[in-house]
């Protein structure tokens, strides 16, 4: 029936009470660390007590790390292609090495299939591969401007290309590990732009309508209602499908993202609206008017920060979808097309479920993309639930 | 309970109608027009078709119109039942698509069926448990069949069935029926094709319906409607079931609303991994052989489909809640 | 004076507590009073207090996390036996008997009490059917009946609308019908008037005392209003922090307050006689949050007559002050007989 006591480091429990005439002032001593901090400390606060909100950070950071230096995360070039090489299982890496450590990979060697008379590559026992870690291989541009060779994994002796498949290979002989790399840079950045269309689109719309209210706020509240009655894939199957097969893949790629980022503005919108509306009216508003706050510390230390993080997780919360419409969309083929590469791009090869049955690692590309919807909801929950503690 | 079902209606009405420009520009955002694609088609089949041909074709079909012309002979066709033809397959839309769309429509319901079925009790459970081990277990695994998509976990399921069953758990039809005619013996077929496409299409709106399920309730729970049934006498698992439960199911109901658009669009992408004989392939065919006919067509439908789900959804809460039968909010 | 009456409830040294992550709120902290048969005893304090969850404690009805650590709460059977409440299975068959049988409980929201899916009858013949061996068809005549006996007009109407076809004040006589409905003996009236207008407010508080002098029912008021406890109350309970700070019979309470804590909270109602556009004396500090508890006497901070060294060391424990008065508090204790526990 009641709200558990969450302390008091609640924005909206001002130093006042007010109880049928009896009015009380000032608060007690463990209030004082509170009273003081700022609504982003107390916010970083709570965040810090929600373990898997920081677990799901630590994840992202990690990928947008591995999405920014993807060359040096990569060993080799994620379009070679090699039609003798294709489907290789991924290889074993062994850490110790006589006792001592000295990390290597077994060798392979190419041998013929006894009854297809296939070429087929198998591990050599016999050869040893050893790795090195910041070794040189291919030359790349570092953030792209910095000439660089050093990539995260190597091998001492040779090209990496050759003889390194940590996760395999694809159909046409690819690198899964090395297109892997790339493809969480495209997968990962389309979410950040498409989601930051969508909130440009959210913020003007939705506070365009919590705003105004009246005529436009019905107009526009019909509209995101018929468009959240819509199923969205076959439309975008059709959006997308229209576009010009001639188009470059950056076009594409831009294409795909303003398509996606329709997808998401109605939820952000119809949070800023919410917000808007009971910002004009929130409790704590009014206490602080009360105590004779100005209007404008008003705004500055309880309404901003208030809004922004609300807005925050909302847009964290919006991601996931973004990244599973955009791995929909180019698993079937109409998202982005090779030579892009993106976690949907990659799962296109698991659709020939023979070629599925036999060389599982094709599924492989399923793991960061769950990874990284989980980690999003996890930090957008998180975030959520440190703006507004009530929610 | 008028204005109620007025405002509904309109609503829906509105949306068919902006469904339907939306169809109209996918057939035409491509370069070139139906008789470009026909001519296309024509001429790899062999045939050439003269430019006096392609003129008198444009005129009958009234392609050399302004585009709100043309929208409104299109829309005109539709209302009659008349799709147009599908181009690669030479044969009228209408029976290209066949029973298709039933199909997905079986599916669609049999998914929203079994996301009910679970969702419902588990919600409960989680939110009248709120905090026990079970409670997390269900939160975790929702919080996975979220982060799932649907064509992942066909993937998955088709691998597994392949690899460790030797299986095809695809399809929805054993090959005796996949083109018999319908009889009863079919329909069984289907009943037991029915589970898997059920639950890969309805596991991640499951996810999303428990945590649903369980907020609404948790915030019912703490009303004093609870507690004042619970001064009453009422036994713990009686209190429970029949008041905050049966509030909370309210909103639960409107949920239909917006499950249906998702669990439509994932059907696409399933039945797609799953080979099961939907709208989903066909649109997909469609859209890469620019047949935008057959595709326009495919989503016009999907797209009435889910809005007359909605209205029926609208009706059902107006039946089960009487604030809005009675005109309450 | 209500020594002669017989005692219907006895809570004796009721303890009460949350147990969260945060740590434990000791919401009802060793509250004794008892209600007598016939009579009315108001419970006042400001909110935060515990009223609600000693009401709740009674009925055995605290929430999760909540529980009750200690204490006694003795009822009166109509066949003259006593049963400790707290010694009872919450969903028993027993205390669910005495739940809306016994004991019937309303509430401060008429808004909320109400089920918005389910009739007003609906919920009033459900409580019947539950106390009684009685059909269907009888319960919703004793429905009729008892919305009748609230003063609600058109009952055979009423009794099939929802709570939100009805006004306020209707829908709080519809909460009173449904806890009158099968007898009680004890109604517990939890801040029944707080949210309603004030003349509706005045009609509902005539309506519970016609009530009990019909029914000869005792009424266990909780308020924070000292108004309506000086209109309403035979006894007063005045509770702070989940204790018990003074009881005592109305009008010893109102012309000689001896606690500080309830001298300071009738000095701070506005009254006719005083004089206008003076600042109402204030209480100084804020009430602690049960969480974070003073040591000793749980009122020393804001006590404008603490006594250092004392107050804030031991815990004051309920006296006898005469006149069947008591208090909690070490002006009227002897020196040596209030040592901590
Ligand atoms: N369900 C609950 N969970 C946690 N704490 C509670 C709960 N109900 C009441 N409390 C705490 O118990 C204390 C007393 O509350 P209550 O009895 O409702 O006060 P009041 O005197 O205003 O009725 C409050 O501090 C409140 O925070
Ligand atoms: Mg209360």
């Amino acid at each position: 029936m009641k709200r558990p006591p969450k302390l008091a480091a609640t924005p909206r429990s001002p130093a006042v009470t007010i109880d049928e005439g009896v009015v009380l002032a000032a608060g007690g001593q463990a209030e004082q660390r509170i009273a003081v901090a700022t609504q982003w400390q107390l916010m970083w606060w709570r965040f810090r007590k929600h373990r898997l909100a920081l677990g799901g950070t630590f994840v992202l950071v990690l990928f947008y790390l591995v999405s920014l230096f993807a060359d040096f995360f990569a060993y080799t070039d994620p379009n070679e292609s090699d039609a003798q090489r294709s489907l290789i299982a991924p290889q074993q890496i062994h850490w110790r090495d006589d006792g001592s450590f000295r990390p290597y990979v077994h060798a392979l060697t190419g041998a013929r299939d006894p009854l297809t008379f296939k070429r087929v590559y198998v591990p050599d026992p016999g050869k040893k591969v050893y790795l090195s870690f910041f070794a040189s291989g291919e030359p790349y541009q570092f953030l792209g401007f910095i000439p660089m060779d050093r990539h995260l994994i190597g091998v001492q002796e040779g090209r990496a290309g050759d003889s390194l498949f940590l996760l395999g290979t694809d159909l046409q002989g690819r690198d899964m590990w090395s297109r892997l790399m790339y493809a969480t840079q495209t997968s990962m950045t389309i979410g950040l732009v498409s989601v930051a269309l969508s909130l440009v689109l959210g913020v003007v719309l939705g506070g365009v309508s919590g705003f105004f209210g009246g005529m436009i706020d019905t107009v526009i509240q019909r509209i995101i209602e018929i468009l959240r009655s819509i199923p969205t894939i076959p439309l975008w199957m059709g959006l997308a499908a229209a576009l010009p097969a001639e188009w470059s893949v950056v076009q594409v790629y831009f294409a795909i993202t303003i398509i996606i980022s329709l997808i998401g503005w109605t939820e952000l919108a119809r949070v800023v609206r919410g917000r808007f509306i009971s910002l004009k009216e929130e409790d704590f508003v009014m206490a602080a008017e009360l105590v004779g706050c100005s209007k404008s510390r008003i705004i500055f230390r309880h309404m901003v920060p208030s809004f922004i993080s609300h807005i925050i997780a909302a847009t964290t919360l919006a991601i996931p979808a973004i990244i599973i419409s955009e791995t929909s969309l180019s698993f079937l083929g109409l998202g982005l097309r090779p030579p892009a590469i993106s976690w949907g791009v990659l799962l296109q090869d698991a659709q020939n479920i023979q070629a599925l049955v036999i060389s599982p690692w094709l599924l492989v590309p399923t793991i960061p993309v769950v990874v990284a919807v989980l980690a999003f909801n996890f930090m957008g929950d998180g975030i959520r639930d440190a703006a507004d503690p009530y929610l | 309970m008028v204005a109620y079902i007025v405002r509904r209606l309109l609503l829906a009405v509105l949306t068919v109608w902006a469904i339907s420009v939306l169809s109209f520009a996918i057939i035409h955002l491509p370069p070139g027009d139906y008789v470009t694609s026909y001519i296309a088609s024509m001429s790899a089949s062999g045939s050439a078709v003269s430019e006096g041909e392609a003129i008198a074709m444009r005129e009958q079909l009234g392609l050399d119109q302004p585009i709100t012309i043309q929208y409104a002979k299109w829309m005109g066709l539709m209302l009659q039942g008349n799709f147009g033809m599908a181009m690669e397959w030479g044969r009228p839309v209408s029976d290209v698509i066949g029973d298709r769309m039933s199909l997905t429509v079986v599916i669609s319901v049999a998914a929203i069926i079994f996301t009910w079925a679970v969702a419902l009790p588990i919600g409960i459970y989680s939110a009248v448990y709120r905090y026990s081990i079970l409670d997390y277990a269900f939160t975790f695994i929702g919080f996975i069949g979220l982060a799932i998509p649907g064509f992942m976990l066909a993937l998955i399921v088709m691998y597994i069935g392949f690899a460790y069953f030797g299986a095809n758990v695809g399809g929805l039809f054993s090959p005796d029926y996949a083109e018999a005619p319908w009889s009863w013996a079919r329909v069984w077929d289907l009943t037991l094709h029915l589970p898997i496409p059920a639950i890969v299409l309805g596991i991640s709106g499951t996810a999303q319906l428990i945590r649903i399920m369980r907020s609404n309730l948790l915030d019912e729970l703490r009303k004093p409607y609870v507690m004042t049934a619970r001064a009453r006498g009422l036994p713990e698992y009686r209190v429970i079931l029949k008041y905050p439960v049966r509030v909370a199911l309210n909103p639960f109901v409107s949920t239909i609303g917006y499950l249906l658009p998702y669990v439509v669009s994932g059907s696409i992408i399933v039945s797609l991994v799953l080979s099961l004989p939907t709208v989903g392939p066909l649109l997909l065919k469609a859209l890469i052989a620019q047949d935008m006919f057959l595709a326009g067509t495919i989503v016009l439908l999907l797209g009435v489909l889910t809005v007359v789900g909605t209205f029926i959804s609208d009706l059902l809460l107006m039946w089960v809640d009487p604030r809005i039968r009675l005109g309450q909010q | 004076m209500s020594g002669d009456a017989k005692t219907l409830l006895s809570v004796r040294n009721l303890r009460t507590c949350f147990y969260q992550d945060e740590g434990t709120t000791k919401a009802v902290d060793g509250a004794s009073f008892d209600v007598h048969e016939g009579k009315t005893l108001g419970i006042v304090g400001e909110s935060g207090c515990g009223k609600s969850v000693t009401a709740q404690s009674i009925l055995r009805i605290v929430e999760a996390p909540g529980r009750i650590v200690d204490g006694e709460i003795l009822l009166t059977r109509p066949d003259g036996g006593v049963t400790d409440l707290v010694q009872q299975k919450p969903d028993g068959r027993e205390m669910r008997a005495i739940r809306g049988g016994d004991i019937g409980l309303i509430f401060q929201e008429p808004m909320t009490s109400f089920s918005p899916v389910h009739t007003v009858g609906e919920q009033i013949i459900e409580a019947v059917l539950l106390h009684s061996k009685v059909s269907r068809k009888e319960a919703r005549l004793r429905g009729i009946e008892v919305l009748k006996s609230v003063g609600i007009p058109k009952p055979e109407r009423r009794i099939d609308e929802y709570s939100f076809e009805l006004s306020g004040g209707l829908r709080q006589r519809a909460m009173i019908a449904a806890a009158l409905s099968c007898n009680p003996r004890l109604l517990i009236a939890d801040e029944p008037t707080t949210a309603l207008d004030v003349t509706t407010q005045a009609q509902i508080l005539d309506l519970l005392r016609t009530i009990q002098r019909e029914r000869g029912m005792a009424i266990m008021l909780i308020t924070h209003n000292l108004g309506v406890v000086a209109e309403m109350a035979d006894d007063v309970v005045v509770m702070y922090l989940g204790r018990v700070v003074e009881q005592g019979d109305v009008d010893a309470i109102f012309h000689d307050p001896k606690h500080p804590y309830t001298k300071a909270l009738l000095q701070s109602i506005p009254s006719i006689d005083s004089k206008p556009r003076i600042r109402l004396p204030t209480i100084q500090g804020s009430i602690p949050h049960p969480f974070n508890r003073p040591p000793g006497c749980p009122f020393h901070p804001r006590c404008t007559a603490f006594i250092a060294g004392r107050c804030d060391k031991e815990e004051p424990q309920l006296v006898p002050v005469g006149d069947g008065r008591q208090v909690s508090c070490f002006l009227y204790a002897p020196a040596a007989a209030g040592t901590a526990p």
